[in-house]
């Protein structure tokens, strides 16, 4: 990642974080990771707000539910890697028709150097929507905010499960 | 529901230790079940609830999603933290996801607590043996993942202090309830996820 694009992706990440604040979302949920290490350092220096670190991204899942049952917003970030993690756990969202926003930092696709990410990076997509998630895309730095804040509007008016993939042509290829 | 295996009665051995009665020590041990907003685990523990509260809205009962039990009760716990969140699982259904006492240890919310029923067999696909059968002491692996608070019950005689811990208050707390390989009571809960979402929503609000 060249100088320029860092303080892109730190723009919109600052951006994002005061998104998903006003959409009054206090359950900041994750494994930690790269791609979204501004949301968390923010989340974690924010006394209104609950940074809650898992160890695998399913139990992300079942917490957004039990926020969700105590009147509370939740969101989970992970990498692509983590969904495949969720894939039964998502049974809760579908049949209790849960609400649930992910945003998912994508490996394994535009310009991956690390032939253990493709698996499951270019089955993401697939297996969230095969478990009934709307899956949409953010590929540049000006679609971030609009994207989200429809995922937002569609997960906690509409009541739907929503994944935004913020993909590798976005926060860049890993170099290995 | 799933029929239980017909050769199961033979498989059906309590661990050493293994003596009081789910029936008897699951309302012992939780007592005004009023005063805690309830999550319980799949099937037993469900069973549990669901005939204790007569199927209550406070309470929300799983059948599937295996493993969630204990993080849908950390989010409720943070959510609401004027109220005070139990969870009840079985020891397959904390095994399953077993680091969540890790997640749940670094909040140590007050307002949570945990009790896993443990019988040592996965009751509802037939009693086949579960690792705490075989050696495996949930109570430590929760001190081990930090929870300052725990204790084990197996005796009638160490309810009344695990009953008291579950009311504290002092950070999250772990009680390993060892109860015997027998049936939970058979009571038909909804089984209904969403519809049992909105009920237990509309109960809160």
């Amino acid at each position: 990642m060249d100088g320029k694009a860092e303080v892109a992706s730190s723009t919109w990440q600052d951006d994002l974080y005061d998104l998903l604040r006003r959409h009054r979302v206090t359950q900041f949920a994750y494994v930690p990771d790269a791609g979204h290490r501004r949301l968390i350092d923010r989340s974690l220096a924010d006394p209104e707000v609950r940074s809650v670190a898992l160890t695998t991204e399913e139990e992300g899942v079942a917490l957004a539910a039990g926020a969700d049952l105590g009147g509370a917003r939740a969101v989970l970030l992970m990498q692509s890697s983590g969904a495949g993690n969720c894939i039964n756990m998502l049974s809760l969202m579908k049949g209790g028709r849960f609400p649930l926003l992910t945003l998912i930092s994508m490996r394994g696709e535009f310009g991956e150097g690390n032939p253990w990410q493709f698996p499951m990076g270019q089955a993401t997509a697939p297996v969230l929507e095969a478990m009934g998630l709307i899956v949409l895309r953010a590929e540049r730095p000006e679609e971030v905010i609009p994207t989200v804040t429809a995922a937002a509007t569609m997960v906690f008016q509409g009541g739907q499960s929503v994944a935004v993939l913020l993909t590798q042509k976005l926060i860049g290829a890993k170099a290995f | 529901m799933t029929t239980q295996n017909p050769g199961a009665a033979m498989a059906r051995v309590a661990a050493p230790g293994y003596v009081l009665d789910r029936r008897e020590a699951v309302p012992a041990l939780i007592g005004r079940h009023e005063d805690f907003l309830i999550v319980t685990g799949l099937a037993g523990t469900s069973k549990d609830l669901a005939a204790l509260t007569d199927d209550g809205a406070h309470v929300y009962t799983m059948a599937g999603a295996m493993g969630g039990a204990c993080m849908i009760g950390l989010g409720l716990a943070l959510a609401r933290p004027d109220r005070r969140v139990l969870v009840l699982t079985g020891d397959g259904e904390l095994l399953m996801n077993v680091g969540a006492l890790a997640t749940i240890s670094v909040l140590n919310p007050p307002n949570l607590s945990i009790v896993c029923v443990d019988n040592g067999h996965y009751g509802e696909t037939g009693y086949q043996k579960s690792h705490t059968s075989l050696g495996v002491d949930l109570e430590r692996m929760a001190a081990g993942a930090g929870i300052k608070t725990t204790r084990t019950v197996s005796t009638g005689a160490e309810i009344a202090d695990a009953a008291r811990v579950l009311r504290e208050g002092n950070g999250t707390a772990f009680v390993l309830l060892r109860v015997t390989p027998s049936d939970p009571p058979a009571y038909r809960r909804n089984m209904d996820p969403a519809a049992c979402r909105v009920r237990f929503k509309a109960a809160l609000a």
